[in-house]
């Protein structure tokens, strides 16, 4: 067994949950500037414009990116090996708290018919994966409201097949329209059960941006769809342009001999996460 | 694109010259509300009671800020989506309330109250909550404290940067989604 100090935990997680709220990731940064180079529309060049000028700021502000900090989603390869006195999931919590707390961010978590804040973002979202040997990696994603509001999961028909995934994921952008922030990112979960497909839904929001998925005919989905998605012309914040979409990314999985589960999570353009590896 | 700067508290002759698609520097005291502080401001209309600032010629602001740092007055504050607010926004608008600050759609109901009574729908870029804060020079809590980053807060904002979505003519600044079928 390999022990981790809860404490080590806490420490990175909260350091993590500042860090991912006041720099943009790279590679979102890399499409924002592509962005402002090649969209078409004034309007959206702008919103790209502006984009880039708040992600400096915030860095050097420690203001965060976007005011709604986002519940605190965790995605966890746990080894088997691994052992953490006092647990996991507290040290997780802990750390989420204090970050939230010293980096100024918002708590965004209530009860959900009293709609009483809860005060310190608790709870964390916490996914855990077992995975042989002693590694521990803990992957964070502060997930806004305004975009999550826009995810949906259906039950498709098998017959329905790729089409019908496509029609599904082009018609819950259109319908989304300028709500969630666009140009989104877009998580896509194919199969699984009711449950299993938005969880590898969101999951797949982890990879980088420029990626290209290891099997080339989901490469070949992934570019179908965005294309697609940005045929529709809403562009940046809904202002009209080429750049509604900046990556599609999927993640399949076997499912029931009746099913068809599908699972569309938007992400906004403020896709703020990191890792940390023990 | 016409710019407009504007002080607040707006006039109907504001509201006339504006048309969707114009850029406007918004200036003085402007008001925070989000989902909570509108179940809480409506309720006070059903009691008769007194509400926390007069809605003539307000401006409400969609947003619910990060804690201010030491040293600043508010943290960061962008727009959050305003359909939520659109149950209790024609319900404003009919008392005077000239506008609302957010990001995405409105309701048909709302953008018909705007019409009727004079008001606009301004969009401020979401995701840029850092920037925008640069433009709000105060920020104090007036209402309802207890419900934290949805309490209502006055704000002074100094060439706030907004684009205005919905006018009072029935412009639409939104690009419709080209869709096949």
């Amino acid at each position: 067994m390999r022990e981790i100090k809860a404490a080590d935990i806490s420490a990175a997680v909260a350091q993590m949950c500042m860090s991912a709220n006041t720099k943009l990731p790279d590679d979102v940064r890399r499409k924002f500037e592509e962005g402002y180079k090649n969209e078409t529309t004034e309007a959206g060049k702008e919103i790209f414009r502006q984009l880039l000028e708040n992600a400096d700021l915030a860095f050097e502000t420690k203001l965060p990116l976007c005011q709604d900090c986002g519940l605190a989603i965790f995605y966890v390869e746990l080894g088997e090996d691994v052992f953490v006195p006092g647990g996991i999931n507290k040290a997780i919590t802990e750390g989420m708290v204090t970050g939230y707390k010293d980096g100024y961010l918002r708590k965004s978590s209530c009860d959900p018919l009293t709609r009483k804040n809860t005060g310190d973002n608790t709870p964390a979202i916490i996914h855990i994966d077992f995975k042989p040997g002693d590694h521990l990696k803990i992957s964070y994603m502060a997930k806004g409201g305004g975009s999550e509001n826009m995810s949906r999961v259906t039950m498709l028909a098998p017959s329905q097949g790729w089409e019908g995934i496509k029609k599904f994921v082009v018609n819950r952008v259109a319908e989304a329209g300028p709500n969630p922030c666009p140009p989104v990112i877009l998580g896509i979960g194919i199969g699984g059960t009711f449950e299993y497909a938005p969880k590898i839904a969101k999951q797949a929001l982890l990879r980088k941006l420029d990626d290209v998925h290891p099997d080339p005919k989901v490469a070949e989905m992934e570019a179908e769809l965005l294309a697609a998605v940005n045929k529709l012309g809403i562009g940046p914040m809904g202002l009209g342009g080429s750049y509604t979409c900046l990556a599609v990314k999927i993640a399949l999985a076997p499912c029931h001999i009746a099913s068809l589960p599908l699972a569309v999570n938007v992400q906004c353009h403020s896709a703020r996460h990191e890792e940390v590896e023990f | 694109m016409p710019t407009y700067t504007l002080n607040t508290p707006l006039t109907d002759s504001d509201i006339d010259k504006l048309r969707s698609g114009d850029v406007v520097l918004l200036n003085g005291i402007i008001y925070t509300g989000r989902d909570a502080a509108h179940k809480r401001i409506t309720d006070l209309l059903d009691k008769g009671e007194p509400l926390p600032f007069d809605l003539k010629g307000a401006s409400i602001y969609y947003v619910g800020p990060s804690p201010a740092p030491p040293g600043r007055p508010i943290g960061s504050a962008g727009p959050t989506t305003s359909y939520r607010m659109d149950a209790y926004a024609p319900r404003l608008h009919a008392l005077g309330l000239k506008a609302s600050i957010g990001k995405g759609k409105r309701s048909d109901e709302v953008k018909k109250a705007m019409q009727e009574h004079k008001a606009v729908y301004f969009g401020a870029t979401g995701g840029a909550g850092a920037l925008l804060s640069k433009c709000i020079t105060a920020a104090k809590v007036i209402a309802f404290e207890e419900l934290g980053p949805e309490a209502v807060r006055e704000l002074t904002v100094k060439d706030f940067p907004l684009l205005v979505i919905n006018d009072a003519f029935g412009g639409e600044l939104y690009a419709k989604p080209k869709l096949d079928d």
